[in-house]
């Protein structure tokens, strides 16, 4: 067995990156959103009644034949075309075997040293307070394989390690995975998490803007393995790695990748060696723990997959799909930009909210650049801060938000109200017409309810009033504010304005 | 193109064995050792009747690029795919404590 240590000596990061280079390989798996699985018809959708999506291929039961699924072969290419890769012209599945219940077959059908694309590289860039940077990643390769089962296990706790058994479920074995992995990353020194963060989240904006996936980390429609190892300053070697898996947000890997510097720091300083082993990246504690050594057990006898033939990608073909790839996200961040008319800061928060595609959205459905960067970054941030989620997880959609700034406009509700119409929409109460009819919250547009409060706010302040009757308009203020208490708020603050001024001219 | 016979050693056996999830006594390895050695043999006396000219080859067909359309087809019922499994629950199927980490 091997050793399940937690928590172990630590060196601080700083000291940590003055004695040793780290170098990173990323590895992220990315599930196609295909209709239908890799080698089958069955439904890739999420979120289904277990085993519900299953068939005797996926179930790898006898007499089964696997079938590739044409749109994953193309949206394999389209990854690897964006991220600069070479196609090869010729190249084969093969069997991945091991012995594991998440696989049913007993292999995983994988490509081994032929993968679709390979030697590419991919530009990404990283701010640490000291103005951009851009550091260049290698991709080595991005081939296709599927997704394994889901496995539950049963114990008190709910881990494999002193599980009493384990319960599968098939729906997601066979669902199309991209694999695409790095080169070592080298010479990114203390930035090395943040480059490792940058990367993640320029391949997910590159595969949202292909469309291939909706690349949800949280959901784990993307995942990442951080591959890191550290050797002494100025060497140039490379030590021993390990990989850790199981990190499922940007935040996580830039935490996992410093977690494990300042960590193998602490042994290799206190004289030790560095296994090479499987690691779990722990979100509640903030560590990797240790899992299975990874000396021989990676012997997986891969071999050619008899039951597929060979893909061999059409050059004209792979031309008409480089022809027809989006724009990359880099340039589409400066031509929104300039279209926004945004200062250098608020393009970068927006971009640094993980907001710019909601922004956009935004903005197509109607809204305002600055009032859709507005909401997004302020009120909506907020929330999902305190929620420790990302926007895109907010339950509300661009439309909503149009929709809300659409309302302030008509004069309908102001920007008070308007928070509490995306509380409703948040809590579930419908869309924002909904919530302003069934709450109540349109401003009160009834000029005459508006006339009497203003008459009694004159009434009750009558010092307030000759002031303004005196031109120190500047205390208009306090008879809005009278007004805005007795109509709760609900009332255009810019009419009431209006109204008093005319009754004191 | 191997001249000199192949040799297999227990070890290498009983590494394949546990790779297969198969429990091999002392004396099976022994006996399985050589004949293992004697079907490498058979497989690379095919080497010898193959000249240069004949590609190393995977499938029996000469074909590339056979594709399925991305459409969704009904598969099994939960209880059809369950029904082979020797214990389930929660609709899920039910296997033994798993011993060593997820791939």
């Amino acid at each position: 067995m091997t050793s399940t240590s937690t928590t172990g000596a630590l060196l601080a990061f700083e000291e940590a990156l003055a004695k040793f280079d780290p170098a990173m390989g990323l590895e992220v798996h990315v599930e196609l959103s295909t209709a239908s699985k890799m080698f089958c018809g069955c439904s890739t959708e999420f979120g289904h009644e277990p085993n519900t999506q299953v068939c005797p291929t996926c179930l790898g039961l006898p007499g089964s034949m696997p079938a590739v699924n044409a749109r994953a072969v193309e949206s394999a290419v389209r990854i690897g075309l964006a991220l600069n890769c070479r196609i090869a012209e010729w190249c084969r599945f093969a069997r991945k075997n091991y012995f594991y219940p998440d696989m049913p077959k007993n292999f995983q059908t994988s490509q081994y040293d032929e993968p679709i694309c390979f030697d590419g590289w991919t530009d990404v860039e990283v701010d640490a307070g000291d103005g951009p940077e851009t550091f260049r990643v290698e991709i080595e390769r991005a081939h296709m394989e599927e997704d394994t089962g889901k496995s539950l296990h049963v114990g008190t706790s709910g881990r494999i390690h002193g599980a009493d058994y384990s319960l599968v479920d098939y729906n997601r074995a066979g669902i199309p995975l991209i694999e695409i992995v790095t080169r070592p990353i080298t010479g990114a020194r203390e930035k090395a998490p943040l480059v490792a963060r940058a990367y993640v989240a320029h391949l997910r904006e590159l595969i949202l803007a292909l469309g291939v996936s909706d690349a949800r980390m949280e959901q784990g429609s993307m995942r990442c393995d951080v591959n890191l190892s550290l050797a002494p300053a100025g060497s140039g070697g490379l030590g021993t790695r390990t990989e850790t898996k199981n990190v499922n947000s940007l935040r996580s890997v830039e935490r996992a990748a410093r977690y494990e510097i300042s960590r193998q720091a602490a042994v290799l300083e206190a004289g030790g060696t560095v296994l090479q082993e499987t690691r779990h990246w722990q979100e509640d504690t903030g560590a990797t723990r240790s899992g299975r050594e990874k000396s021989d057990a990676e012997d997986y006898r891969y071999f050619p997959e008899p039951d597929l033939v060979p893909v061999a990608p059409d050059p004209a073909w792979v031309e008409k799909l480089r022809a027809g790839l989006p724009e990359p996200p880099r340039e589409r961040r400066a031509r929104l930009q300039q279209e926004w008319g945004f200062s250098d800061l608020e393009m970068r928060d927006t971009v640094g909210a993980g907001a710019l595609a909601l922004v956009e959205q935004t903005i197509a459905a109607g809204a305002a650049p600055q009032a859709a960067r507005k909401w997004w970054l302020s009120e909506l941030a907020r929330r999902s801060n305190e929620q420790g989620i990302d926007l895109t997880e907010l339950p509300i959609t661009p439309g909503h938000v149009a929709r809300i700034q659409a309302l302030v406009d008509e004069g309908a509700i102001n920007d008070k109200l308007a928070r509490q119409v995306f509380d409703g929409v948040l809590a579930g109460e419908g869309d924002p017409d909904a919530v302003v009819a069934a709450r109540g919250l349109a401003v009160v547009c009834d000029e005459g309810a508006l006339s009497g409060a203003v008459d009694r706010a004159i009434e009750a302040n009558p010092d307030v009033a000759q002031k303004i009757r005196d031109g120190k308009v500047a205390a208009a203020g306090a008879l809005i504010g009278a007004v805005m208490k007795e109509m709760r708020g609900q009332a255009d603050a810019g009419r009431v304005r209006e109204l008093i001024l005319e009754r004191l001219s | 193109m191997p001249d000199t016979p192949a040799t297999v050693s227990r070890e290498e056996v009983r590494h394949l064995a546990d790779l297969a999830r198969i429990e091999l006594s002392d004396d099976e390895l022994d006996h399985l050792a050589p004949q293992l050695a004697v079907i490498i043999d058979s497989v690379a006396s095919i080497n010898q009747v193959a000249a240069g000219d004949i590609p190393p080859t995977s499938h029996a067909l000469a074909l590339t690029n056979v594709f399925r359309e991305d459409v969704v087809r009904p598969g099994l019922t939960a209880d059809e795919a369950l029904s082979g499994a020797p214990e389930q629950e929660q609709q899920r199927f039910k296997v033994p404590r798993i011993l060593g980490d997820e791939q």
